[in-house]
């Protein structure tokens, strides 16, 4: 049977860990490779870094980062932020990311999913969409959430799909930061309208909430605060679902 | 010992690599390369794949005198070969996937898509699933039934003799997720992205 996956999300500025916090025999807490060998160990079914770093001339910090890490991660890392055009995916991809999630590309230029799909092969393209709630609707932002689109979000799901999008990484703008939990409806709702996994995202504060995630129809659970500031252990998180009787790996 | 990965454009081998080298450490030379003598002249040989059936035997074929290299080293000379993911599909006489593509045809059967039973099973199927070991093989040594392992696809291999296979994962019906035919095995997921066990298969092909 396949396992409901468990995804910490590290957030990367300028190659470095942002707000890194230092779990025992750590030796650098801002050094993204060692946060992401940590999870690796504790069994994260996956890692997925985001790179927000806002200058131009420290984008290539994070190409760095990923070839280290993927030296000594031996599960599947997806990487994400900042990604523009094809060339961007074809260095990740060859710096040994297994997956890069594409946001506000995807949205300016669907061309890059259905390119990038054909060239690499799906399984390697995740498309992020980042989804607040207006009205009775989603509508999707780009740029990290400050720009609005107009474009609903389930009819964009599905044309990603159709561009060849291997998954989803849907975030609820609203929940993003606020520990209150999923958006399950929006989550409900994306992963009944397309046949592609989709990774729920934005606002895990407890582990019932990741409980609630998976519930929601999502294949996969992603969060970063609770892992990353030592609330819960990927262990701990796995054991509570297990409890809650939803497969995962142990 | 030499292995070579073989590097022919299948898409992303990175991991393969790392992996490869993680596991061998300075006991193997691991060697990446589409250069035909080094293939011929290799201990073991590795051939990844990601992308589609179609572009991975395209990319093969793209390297002239490659597929015959392949033929001669798993045939003719009956080497350790390892198959991964599209790798592994590429045994396959026939391939489904886009358009009809005529596969290596080491071990008969074809490569179709995973039946999702009407949207009831998300594809592709991505994530951490349960093998069942169907015989003993070298390539399992010490490698527990029910083992977690990295899948990423969407199209399965169907062998014509059931002899073949080495293991299944269940998602939708029994997928076959592990082969081996005399000196040639592949794996349908991911053992470089399967953690500790995945590591100990890659271990196991070293040693056999």
């Amino acid at each position: 049977m396949l396992k409901n996956r468990i995804i910490p999300c590290l957030d990367v500025k300028n190659g470095r860990v942002v707000k890194g916090i230092n779990f025992v025999d750590l030796k650098d807490a801002g050094d993204p490779v060692e946060q992401a060998k940590i999870y690796s160990d504790g069994g994260a079914d996956e890692i997925c870094f985001l790179d927000i770093t806002a200058s131009n001339e420290n984008r290539d910090t994070i190409y760095n980062v990923v070839e280290r890490a993927s030296k000594n991660c031996f599960v599947p890392l997806t990487v994400g932020g900042g990604v523009r055009s094809v060339e961007d995916i074809n260095k990740l991809l060859n710096c040994g990311a297994d997956k890069v999630s594409i946001n506000t590309a995807a949205v300016q230029n669907p061309n890059v999913v259905e390119e990038s799909s054909k060239k690499f092969g799906s399984q390697c393209i995740v498309v992020a969409i980042d989804a607040k709630k207006s009205g009775e609707k989603w509508e999707i932002f780009t740029h990290g959430g400050r720009n609005s689109t107009g474009i609903n979000a389930i009819e964009y799901a599905k044309k990603m799909e159709n561009c060849g999008a291997g998954e989803l990484l849907v975030t609820s703008m609203d929940r993003d930061g606020t520990q209150s939990g999923y958006d399950i409806k929006l989550m409900k709702l994306i992963s009944s309208n397309v046949n592609i996994p989709v990774i729920a995202s934005g606002g895990v504060g407890t582990l019932d909430h990741l409980v609630e995630g998976i519930k929601s129809g999502a294949s996969a659970v992603l969060a970063a605060s609770i892992f990353h500031y030592g609330t819960y252990s990927v262990k701990q998180a796995k054991q509570y679902l297990v409890s809650k009787d939803i497969p995962v790996r142990i | 010992m030499e292995v070579t990965i073989v590097d022919y454009n299948s898409g992303n081998i990175s991991s393969v690599i790392n992996s490869f080298k993680e596991v061998a450490k300075d006991k193997v030379n691991i060697e990446v390369t589409s250069d035909l003598n080094k293939i011929k002249s290799s201990d073991k040989v590795v051939l990844p794949g990601q992308g589609s059936f179609k572009s991975c035997i395209e990319a093969l074929n793209n390297i002239n005198g490659l597929v015959d290299i392949l033929n001669e080293f798993a045939i003719s000379d009956q080497k350790p070969l390892l198959g991964i993911c599209v790798g592994l599909q590429m045994f396959a006489d026939i391939g489904y996937e886009e358009t009809e593509t005529r596969g290596l045809g080491w071990i008969s059967g074809k490569v179709s898509k995973i039946n999702n039973q009407n949207g009831k099973f998300k594809l592709p199927h991505i994530g951490w699933n349960e093998i069942n070991i169907m015989r003993d093989s070298k390539l399992f040594k010490d490698i527990k039934n029910h083992s977690h392992m990295y899948f990423v696809h969407s199209y399965e291999f169907i062998p014509q003799k059931k002899n073949v296979i080495l293991a299944t994962t269940d998602y939708s019906s029994n997928i076959v997720c592990a082969v081996e035919s005399g000196n040639i095995f592949g794996t349908q997921f991911h053992p470089e992205k399967s953690d500790k066990f995945g590591l100990k298969i890659i271990d196991n092909f070293l040693k056999i």
